[in-house]
Parts: structure tokens; sequence; C-alpha cells
């Protein structure tokens, strides 16, 4: 088993020098000459040849794509062309926030997910199940932001209970921190949260046939126990592994949420880098988000070699 | 007890494979019902000149953000034009953008899917490498960096929108290719001496058409909400045309004063990609046989 997971650990390093290259290949497709973009309208073409040749752009592009990949792997992202700091410095700056609201999205759809699967899939086709069922796919089909306006609306205008927008970092004040960010956290949680519980409630009717959920009841265990004890632990396996590889949707929602929200994280970022036409940001951002999200997917993998207990003494 | 065993597997055996899929599919409530909004949305799309009562564009200083009435069903917005005619316009945009960046990404992917499964080799790795890459960046923020590095508009808002799900049409593509190309009448389609290229084309095409469909029809209710986030952000269909994202965004600065401006648009979006969800839930089941007993 630890060969195959020294394989997978192999396996991520083919794919982002694929990234690298994809990212890089995206400044190409834009319209126009970055260099000519940066030079502003008076079009010096003195200052247009100096900025190319410091940018590396009158190279091949080989060379160019070589050039960049070292900086990248030095953790030289480029700088921003717009606030003219390090990109690597604005990552730093934005990443926590968003991981702060990722991580409270996470546990949030974990406690509304998992609970509504079991119930769904212990009262399988009752009133409960179908409940459950048609709320998770309006969960799914209900875009991000439209939600997040939605309960400003209701939760910020009308019942005043919560602040609209804005965020307070969690070492300033951490009951503001919590008061800014639960209710974007809530509306990243709910696609996952509709996901977790579809997951779970399949796990659990397997898991519900099987031969030791049989015995657990046969040996006179009381029904939660059972559920719980039995077949809960075991469906949790497949749950646990396909719920890490949602966090990936997580990062995508971000961007959304925290437009709607006006949180300053990294979905602001490549916002406000898109509206500037701050590309390097763009493509610095893209970057980290894939490789985060390999690396998160990588650990979704060594999970569930750690978890499942028929892999875990091999 | 034998016969009342046969009769019924008898009687299955006349219908064609596509009759059994239309008879399943019918059966499910959710999914006629989905089908009959997917229906409508279309008929409304498609006829919108007839059906808004207003033009979309007009705008009048003296109806800026009437609430709903008899005469503006959904209120006005803050130009004064009619909130149900744009909702009825914007369906054009989302539904378009749907379907053509489905086709797109359809286009790209399935001809790869089945060339990756039905060569292998190096073919195959080459293709599933790049797809695997792709498919490391989330699904939004490719498609944001896309269509930022595009340009905002609808055409390449559907550009970026097909090339990002182009990849999970050939992760599909390819393994329905892989299943079918293992299957008998491919084998004795290869045994009587057809070129490779007929056999793709006559026999593993055909073939793994039923679930490039599902997913295809879930695809276009995930494209919607793509299409609908991108214009929200400000990257899809430009002002003044309509379109239910940038509904949202404008109706998001005048949330205390016109909340109406943003339920009915999120409300159209909503409506839509649960139909098509809900009809490529049903289709999954109709088309799949050995997934469809367990619902």
């Amino acid at each position: 088993m630890r060969g195959s997971l020294g394989g997978r650990v192999a396996q991520i390093v083919p794919t982002l020098l694929l990234v690298t290259v994809l990212v890089f290949l995206l400044q190409h497709l834009m319209p126009g000459d970055p260099a000519s973009i940066m030079a502003g309208e008076e079009q010096d073409p003195q200052l247009i040849a100096q900025i190319r040749a410091e940018l590396w752009l009158d190279r091949p592009l080989p060379v160019q794509y070589l050039h960049w990949l070292g900086n990248v792997l030095r953790g030289n992202l480029g700088y921003s062309w717009r606030m003219r700091e390090p990109i690597a410095h604005l990552v730093a700056e934005k990443l926590p926030v968003t991981l702060q609201l990722s991580a409270m999205a996470f546990c949030i759809a974990v406690a509304i997910g998992v609970p509504t699967g079991v119930i769904a899939a212990v009262r399988r086709n009752s009133a409960w199940d179908y409940l459950a069922t048609g709320v998770g796919l309006a969960g799914l089909s209900t875009p991000n932001f439209w939600l997040g306006i939605m309960l400003i609306l209701l939760v910020s205008v009308d019942l005043g209970w919560l602040p609209p927008s804005g965020y307070v970092p969690l070492s300033e004040d951490w009951r503001q921190s919590l008061a800014t960010t639960i209710m974007p956290a809530f509306v990243l949680g709910n696609a996952i949260a509709a996901v977790l519980m579809r997951h779970t409630r399949s796990a659990m009717l397997t898991s519900l046939d099987q031969d030791f959920v049989r015995t657990a009841r046969a040996k006179g265990l009381s029904e939660g126990r059972v559920i719980l004890r039995h077949a809960l632990r075991a469906a949790l396996v497949p749950v646990v592994t396909l719920g890490a590889l949602e966090l990936g949707t997580l990062l995508s929602g971000a961007v959304l949420t925290e437009q709607v929200f006006s949180i300053p994280g990294f979905g602001k970022l490549i916002v406000d880098a898109v509206f500037n036409r701050d590309y390097p940001v763009v493509q610095g951002v893209v970057l980290v988000t894939a490789t985060l999200y390999v690396c998160l997917n990588l650990a979704a993998d060594v999970l569930y070699v750690l978890i499942n207990p028929r892999l875990r003494g091999a | 007890m034998s016969t009342a065993l046969a009769a019924p597997t008898l009687a299955r055996a006349r219908r064609s494979p596509a009759q059994v899929a239309r008879r399943r599919f019918l059966q499910r409530p959710s999914a006629v019902g989905g089908l009959v909004v997917v229906v409508g949305f279309v008929a409304v799309a498609a006829l919108a000149p007839l059906v808004a009562p207003d033009d979309p564009s007009a705008t009048s200083w003296s109806l800026i953000r009437k609430a709903p009435s008899l005469l503006h069903w959904m209120g006005t917005d803050e130009n004064g034009r009619d909130v149900l005619s744009r909702v009825i316009w914007g369906a054009r945009a989302s539904l378009l953008a749907g379907v053509v960046s489905v086709l797109i990404a359809g286009g790209v992917g399935v001809p790869a899917g089945v060339l990756a499964g039905f060569a292998g080799g190096r073919t195959d790795a080459v293709l599933s490498r790049v797809v695997d890459a792709m498919l490391a960046c989330p699904f939004l923020i490719l498609a944001i960096a896309l269509a930022a590095f595009l340009g905002p508009s609808l055409q390449n808002a559907m550009i970026a929108i097909g090339v990002t799900a182009a990849p999970i049409f050939m992760r599909v593509a390819r393994a329905a290719t892989l299943d079918v190309a293992a299957s008998d009448y491919v084998e004795a389609a290869r045994a009587v001496g057809n070129p490779s290229w007929r056999v793709a084309l006559r026999h593993v095409v055909p073939n793994i058409a039923p679930p490039v469909l599902v997913h295809a029809t879930l695809a276009i209710a995930m494209a919607i909400i793509a299409e609908a986030s991108l214009s929200f952000l400000g990257l899809g269909q430009q002002p003044p045309a309509p379109s239910w994202g940038s509904m949202l965004n404008a109706a998001q600065r005048f949330l205390t004063q016109a909340p109406w401006l943003a339920v009915f648009p999120g409300a159209a979006i909503f409506l839509a990609v649960l139909a098509f969800n809900l009809v490529g839930d049903g289709l999954r089941d109709a088309l799949d046989p050995r997934d469809g007993g367990r619902s």
C-alpha cells in the first residue's frame, strides 16, 4: 500500500508540471501584447521594448516558460501590475481568510449533510427521505451567490441579526470574526452539504444491508447503537474521501461568496485582478489554487488508506 | 409459477431498449416535471419577442424601481425596465450559454475520450495527463481565468465554460468506450475485418451515447450556473443585454430599496437548473438498468 501511495505522490509531479504549462499559456490567449498594455496610453516604443526585455517577452516561448517556471519554483510568482507588490505576498495575505471561510463551511456542510443522509437512509422511502433528497437537490441547484443575496436580505436587512458584509480577522476579535463569516460559510457549505447528504445516504444504504449490521442487531443492540456505532462507521469511509474531494468546490465557490459578502480573500483577489487587467495575479491565483487542489486530492487518497480498515494492515 | 415469471420477461423482450428507457423515464414524476419545466423555459426563450410584455431595454424615468404590480408582475429595475421582460429575454442568454457550452465541451471531450479509450497506449496516456492537469484547476476559477484572458462577452464565456467542462466529457466518454470496447459485438466487428475507425464510429460511438447524454443534461445545469456566475462577475453577457447573472449583480446595489430585483432572476436560475438536474437524474435511472432499481 505504501508503494502505491508513493506512486500516487510521484504521479502528481507531471500533473503539476502540465498545470504550469497551461497557466503559462493562459497569458498568450490575451488579445494584445502585455508590454504595450503595461506601457500605458503613451505607447512609447522605447518603454515597450524595455518592458519586453525585462519580462523576457523578447525570447522564444520555451525559454520564457523555463524562466517563469524557475521563478515559480523559487516562490517568485511575479509582480502585480496594478499593486506593484509581489504576488506571493498578496497570496499569503489573502489565503488565510479563504481558508478560515472554507474550514467553517466544511464543518457546517458535515454537520448538515451527514445527519440528514443518515436519517434519509434509515427512514428510506419515508416522507423524511423524500424531504431530505428534495432539499439536497434544491441545494445543488441553488446558485451560491443568489443564496448569499437572499440571506443578506433576510438575516441582515429584514432581521438585522448579522452584518451584511465585511470581514474581521480571527486574531482581532473572534466574536466579530464569527459574526462576519458565519453567513458566507453557510452559503459556501450549502452545496457541499447536499453532496455529502447524497453520499452518506447511499453509503448508509449499502452498509445497512451488510452482515455485520445484521449481527449487531442479532446481538440485541439498540437500533441507535447499531446505526451509529456499526453502520455509520463503515459508511463514513467513502463519505470522508468523497467529501475531501469537494474541497475544490469550496475554492471555486469562495470566489462568488467573497464577492457577495465583500470578504477580502482569495476569491476577491482573482476577481479584482480580472477587473484591473492584472493578468499575472490571475495566473498566480490559478496556479496556487490548482496546486492546493492537487495536494488536497492526494490528502484525500492518503486519508482513505488510513481510515479504511481493509487497507490499514497492508 | 414458471409461466408467471416468464410472461413479463417475454413481454419486456419485445420492447426495444429505447422504449424501455422511455417507459422508465415517464414513470418518474420528478423527471417528467423537470422535463415540463425545461420545455417551458425553451418555449419562453424561443418566443421571447412574443411572450415578453415589454421591450427589455426600454427605460423609463417614471418607472424606476416600482414594486411588483398588476402592470409589472415582477416590478421594474433601476432604469425603469420591466423585470419580467428581462427575465424572459435573459432565459435566451442562459439557455443558449448552457447548450452551446455543453456542445463545445462535448465536441472537444467526446472525440478525445473515444480516441483515448479506443487507441489506448501512449495516446491515452498523453490525453489523460492533459485532462488531469485541467481538472486540477477548480472549475469556476479556470473558467474565470479563461474568460478574463479572452475578454468579457457572452460568446467568450461560452467558450471558457465549454473548454473548462470538456475534460469531464473526455473522462465520461473514455470510461464508456473502455466498457463498450470490451464487449462481444465489438470483438465480433473487429473479427470480421472492419478497420478500427469503422469499429469506433459504427459500433462504439452509438453505444456510448447513453452515459454521454446523461452527463450532457447534468452539464447543462452546471453550465447555466457557470454562465450566471460569470455574468454576475461581469464576465458574461454585457449590459444592457439582459442575463440572469448580470441582473443579480445590478440588484445587489438596491437590496434594501428593491429586493424584488434580486428575487426573480435568481429564482429563474434555480428553477432552470433544478429542472435540468431532475431530467438528468431521470435519464440516468432510465438509461442505466444497473443503477435504476435503487432510488
